[in-house]
């Protein structure tokens, strides 16, 4: 599975890790919805950490899609929803 | 997955809504390359723009250690004449200014960190962009409009998405350089006004130094009379020049007695 973090690039993921890497976005999401800033702050940091330690990271010249995408590293909760919000999940 | 599922979406269907294509897919390869080089252009022009700001916080920042060193040593100054009120205004305003120079030493962190991420963004859209250049130019080649369009979908969806999060990096920098440039102009305005008493303001001077410059001045008329009463009473200096003076007559004289000996006794 390929995993972009804005702004830093893409890693390859193997399967065994999602059921943790699930685990952090779940809480990542909930924060996110909470408006719970310390929370968010805390599961971005980890899952970010979580796929930088396991993923091997992609050469720059590939041109892979990713399955995932992350927010950058100082994404602030604010930011990210309105990145949610933005015209996204607006069909067409 | 959902948040991260949810934004790889949104990616995907921004990076769909950009995509202009055109009757015949080769074309849309040539038009999206060219799409691809503007925004390494963009990028490499925001890196710029980031060093720029940067340095301009780091030329405050000079200004204001600038400063801050003149009120020591003013402070030090007054103290040293006994005006422990002059030093404690001096040094109240230096602390004022401690407050400014960590915040812009924040800033230029900030601005660097950005100058940093920009710069790898185009490294890696470099790459990127190279790498479809290469894909490009193989399909065109290879085959036919209706055979093209599959391979162009994959060489697209990469590069689409690495534009829209360079893109957004792009952004994302500028928001944060318009930022802090406001925050630099109002510090440029302050050290106009003269309410940091900006080094470049020294012949006006502020108020601690024309009261030192006072007290100096004083002393130094003190110390110029001190000078010129001495002098007066030193006259006997001159004369002691005089012995050494009266050597040199006599061997002047002794000169042509010799002479007029050597012409006697020429034949």
């Amino acid at each position: 599975m390929i995993v972009r973090i804005l702004g830093e690039g893409q890693w390859e993921v193997a399967d065994t890790h999602l059921g943790a890497l699930n685990h952090l976005d779940e809480q990542l999401e909930a924060a996110v919805e909470a408006g719970d800033h310390e929370t968010f702050s805390e599961s971005l940091h980890e899952l970010l950490v979580a796929i930088r330690t396991t993923g091997d990271r992609l050469p720059d010249d590939s041109l892979l899609d990713s399955d995932l995408i992350l927010p950058p590293t100082d994404a602030t909760l604010e930011e990210v929803r309105e990145l949610l919000g933005d015209d996204g999940l607006i069909p067409g | 997955m959902s948040l991260m599922k949810r934004i790889s979406l949104i990616f995907r269907a921004k990076a769909d809504k950009a995509l202009d294509r055109a009757e015949d897919p080769r074309e849309t390869l040539d038009y999206s390359y060219k799409r691809q080089l503007e925004l390494l252009t963009k990028v490499r022009r925001g890196v710029a723009d980031v060093a720029t700001s940067r340095k301009r916080v780091e030329l405050q920042a000079a200004q204001l250690h600038q400063q801050s060193d003149k009120l020591t040593q003013q402070a030090q100054k007054a103290l040293s004449m006994g005006r422990e009120d002059l030093a404690r205004e001096a040094l109240t305003r230096k602390s004022a200014l401690t407050g400014q120079m960590s915040d812009l030493e924040q800033q230029r962190a900030q601005l660097q960190g950005e100058e940093e991420k920009l710069t790898l963004a185009s490294q890696r859209l470099q790459a990127k962009v190279e790498s479809f250049r290469t894909q490009k130019e193989t399909i065109k080649a290879k085959y036919t409009a209706a055979e093209a369009q599959t391979r162009i979908n994959e060489a697209f969806s990469g590069i689409s998405e690495e534009m829209g999060d360079v893109g957004m990096a792009v952004q994302r920098a500028e928001d944060k350089t318009a930022q802090m440039q406001a925050r630099a102009g109002a510090i440029d305005e302050l050290i106009a006004s003269g309410a940091l008493d900006d080094a470049s303001s020294l012949n006006r001077g502020d108020d601690i130094s024309r009261e030192l410059e006072a007290m100096s001045s004083q002393s130094d008329v003190e110390s110029e009379l001190a000078a010129l009463k001495a002098g007066v009473s030193g006259p006997a200096g001159g004369q002691a020049l005089e012995p050494g003076d009266s050597a040199s007559p006599a061997e002047v004289e002794a000169a042509p007695v010799q002479d007029r000996k050597e012409q006697e006794d020429r034949p």
